[in-house]
């Protein structure tokens, strides 16, 4: 049984900036994402439960993080509702609400991928999958392809950067604010 | 058993037109064949077959061959009569030859449509077909179409929304209108509704424009507080008793004071506000009503009841009240009728589910709309019926009692799911810190800028809509607790809910099964009127004359409404454009030497079309009525019935083709 709370709808919707309520489960969304047979709960349902105020279910599942922001989903809604959008948001409110990621590589992947931006100003493989691999302690997973990709000159050893990279400070100062 | 009537059959030059019907009869029905055998048939003057026969050079072939030979009988081998009997009878007629020497063969329908497996035997039967009809030609008689005087005015029933549109059209167009109103005011249901979707305009001025406008018409003969108590006769030519009931107020002296009301100690639960207000025994039927005339309810009066007050006479400054006054029956004469009767919401005794009559904070739909009314029993504000209370969360249950096969009623009422978005999102605009819950099965939004209207709502005003149907509603803590849930994500729900409010099925006002009876046409297993062709003619009754329009019909909004009884309106325009009336002459007729007179046929008779003619001692046929439909034929004892160009030895001719044809195999 479940007593309905519309101040999470009210707080997803102001967080991604879409409209949740509009949604009327056409179902388009989940048909065309590459990620929803592995999801625990499908797009469209995580809207509908948003709806239903289900904050503790949403923001502890683990199909907030296992999408890849492809943004097919948001491409196809009839109502505009940018779900890639929305699943970031979501992966914020998570954080914020110390609400531990069920997916939790994937949330240390993308740690690792900020604070190699924050460095260089563009993503530097090597450091960042060393970064990731230390994170994570799983330092078994995809040896294999990594050492393909590296023997390819995929994962290049010296790092390129941007000129810029006091304004990368900068932005990256605004948006702690 | 030999037929010796055979040999008296007067030969006749006829004419076969076997139609291929694109590949529907030629690609089963070995078309050339038939058409060579038939055509070797001894009075067969002519017989050949073509691609389309209904097309214009097909009719062509058979004018020319009416022309050239001198056919005197046409068989034409197509497709079913309903489609295009009218067609081959118009053409055979601009010859000069009579319509009803034109008979259709339905080798399609009724042959290769059903035998396209079997293509040898297909054009046995298709053959055997034509032989058969080829044999009631032969026997046909030259008929003209009857010809009946017709009145040029109509009778509409109900004065709804639906009554008053049909009613205004016909009047602005010329015919004289008798319109009658049940109740003591026009407008029906529209006049207790708030606001109406899709464009929420207020319902009650654009009604009141139109009540005024009837009111005036020179055209429009209106009697409220009304009833239909008596029709005879057939289309062109009703007529009618109509029971005036007694309001005990002279209406032509009446000024309207309203001192009358003021002054009436009675008060009781007034039906027009669905039991959330009262009402006097001498009253309106709602502020602004039209004509703004009060009716004594004798059920509630005192002076009725046991003669102890006759309040409103002494206060009245015209000496309108007449407590004497009796009903009065008048006889009017129409030429068609129109049949706006209406709708009702599902009863509550009736209903016995979600606690609706037990827990005073459930209401239906039409409650609500009188609550949101500005003129109604809580000036428009949404407060709940127990304390008064505004409720800040509210639950819309829609589907109860329809699509219910089960229970309740199968059919979608149509009007729900747009009238309870309109009702959340007003209540939201009222309250805007209540949550409204609606409770659905699938939303119907499918009228012009419906589905926009209710995305617009949901966007704006977040109502949230839980698919599914509720299990339980009941009282505790003061709440109403429902419960149900939620299929999108499989949960159950739960509200506590301050108030509850019901989307309750349509179904047709009381009565409408006795007036179907007197008025011999029909209505469904709901008590809906049933159409004459449920696309092709809609508006029209099973019964000639009778026009449909509204929610008699079936559930519809205030558009569809509106759309139909304009469609009946020009209808019956159509109808009554002439001073005659051609019909069928296919109908019964009596053999006076024959018939004993024993009245059989008249009982049996569902038109009222056979009477005794108590002179001769004999039945007749009234030809205006009857309907052709063969019953008497069927009943008669003595054979004495026959049916025009119907008859028994035709019948038994053509029976005697497909036996013989049975025989040979």
């Amino acid at each position: 049984m479940n007593k309905m709370d519309a101040t999470f709808l009210e707080e997803a919707k102001k967080r991604s900036g879409e409209d949740l309520s509009l949604c009327y489960q056409c179902l388009k969304c989940t048909a065309g994402c590459p990620t929803a047979p592995i999801m625990d709960i499908r797009p469209n349902n995580i809207i509908r439960m948003i709806q239903m105020g289900m904050k503790q279910e949403v923001l502890g599942s683990s199909a907030i993080w296992l999408c890849v922001s492809c943004e097919t989903c948001g491409t196809r809604c009839p109502n505009k509702i940018d779900i890639g959008v929305l699943m970031d948001a979501l992966r914020e409110m998570a954080i914020d609400e110390g609400i531990h990621a069920k997916e939790k590589n994937i949330h240390l992947l993308h740690e690792a991928f900020i604070d190699s931006i924050r460095r260089g100003g563009r993503v530097h493989e090597a450091t960042m999958l060393i970064d990731y691999k230390l994170r994570s302690k799983d330092f078994l997973t995809d040896l294999v392809p990594g050492m393909m990709l590296f023997m390819k000159g995929k994962i290049p050893l010296l790092p390129s950067l941007v000129k810029g990279r006091g304004e990368i400070k900068r932005i990256f100062e605004r948006c702690k604010k | 058993m030999r037929l010796t009537i055979y040999d008296s059959r007067i030969m006749k030059k006829l004419g076969v037109f076997i139609c291929h019907c694109g590949v529907n009869i030629a690609g089963t029905v070995d078309v050339k064949s038939v058409a060579g055998k038939v055509g070797s048939v001894g009075d067969v003057a002519h017989s050949t077959d073509y691609i389309y026969m209904c097309s214009e050079p097909g009719q062509q072939l058979i004018r020319e061959a009416v022309r050239e030979k001198g056919l005197e009988g046409v068989v034409v081998a197509c497709c079913s009569p309903s489609m295009h009997e009218n067609t081959f009878r118009k053409a055979v007629k601009s010859e000069g030859m009579n319509p009803y020497l034109c008979e259709i063969a339905n080798i399609r329908e009724q042959c290769s449509w059903v035998h396209q497996k079997e293509k040898e035997k297909a054009t046995e039967k298709a053959e055997e077909i034509i032989l058969a009809t080829l044999e009631k030609v032969r026997e046909n008689e030259k008929l003209e179409a009857i010809s009946v005087s017709i009145n040029r005015s109509v009778l509409v029933i109900g004065g709804g929304i639906a009554g008053m549109t049909a009613a205004l059209d016909l009047a602005e167009g010329g015919y004289e209108v008798i319109l009658l109103e049940k109740e003591q005011a026009l407008g029906g249901h529209m006049t207790q509704l708030s606001r109406t979707f899709p464009d929420l305009h207020p319902a009650l001025p654009d009604l009141l424009t139109k009540a005024l406008e009837i009111e005036k018409h020179p055209g429009i003969d209106l009697h409220c507080y009304s009833e239909m108590e008596d029709v005879k006769g057939y289309v062109g030519n009703f007529e009618l008793t109509i029971r005036k009931k007694a309001t005990h107020v002279d209406w032509e002296k009446c000024n309207e004071c309203g001192l009358c009301i003021r002054d009436c100690p009675v008060e009781y639960v007034s039906q027009f506000e669905r039991g959330l207000g009262v009402r006097k025994a001498i009253d309106l039927l709602y502020p602004q009503s039209v004509p703004h005339k009060p009716v004594i309810h004798r059920s509630h009066c005192r002076y009725f009841i046991d003669g102890s007050c006759r309040r409103c006479e002494e206060v009245c400054p015209e000496k309108a009240i007449r407590f004497e006054q009796e009903d009065e029956r008048i006889g009017k004469k129409v030429g068609a009728i129109v049949v706006a009767t209406g709708f009702e919401l599902y009863p509550r005794e009736r209903l016995g589910e979600y606690g609706y009559g037990e827990i005073p904070d459930v209401i239906d739909g039409l409650a609500l709309e009188r609550m949101l009314s500005v003129d109604g029993p809580t000036k428009g504000r949404i407060i709940r019926p127990s304390d008064g209370k505004v409720p800040k969360e509210m639950v819309f249950i829609q589907c109860v009692a329809s699509r219910d096969p089960d229970r309740y009623m199968p059919y979608c009422s149509r009007i729900c799911c747009m009238y309870t978005a309109k009702q959340a999102k007003i209540y939201k605009e009222q309250v805007p810190d209540g949550q409204p819950y609606i409770f659905y099965m699938d939303i119907r939004s499918d009228g012009k800028g419906y589905e926009e209207f209710l995305q617009k709502t949901i966007e704006e005003k977040g109502l949230l809509y839980l698919r599914g149907r509720v299990s339980r509603v009941f009282q505790d803590d003061g709440k109403v607790r429902v419960l149900g849930v939620d299929t999108l994500t499989g949960r159950m729900v739960e509200v506590a809910a301050d108030m509850v409010v019901l989307a309750t099925a349509v179904v047709p006002s009381d009565g409408v099964k006795d007036l179907a009876a007197k008025l011999r046409a029909t209505v469904d297993r709901h008590g809906f009127w049933t159409e004459a062709h449920i696309k092709l003619y809609p508006v029209e009754s099973s019964t000639k004359g009778i026009y449909l329009a509204g929610c008699g019909q079936s559930p519809k909004d205030i558009s569809d409404t509106v759309s139909q009884a304009s469609a009946t309106a020009s209808k019956i325009q159509a109808l009554l454009s002439t001073d005659k009336l051609l019909q069928d002459p296919l109908i019964a007729f009596v053999d006076e030497n024959i018939c004993s007179g024993c009245g059989i046929c008249v009982e049996i008779c569902p038109y009222e079309a056979r009477e005794m003619d108590s002179q001769r001692g004999i039945s007749v046929v009234h030809s205006a009525l009857c309907q052709g439909c063969g019953a008497c034929i069927a009943a008669c004892p003595n054979f004495a019935c026959e049916l025009r160009n119907n008859s028994s030895i035709q019948t038994l001719r053509m029976l005697d083709t497909f036996v013989t044809a049975g025989a040979r195999e």
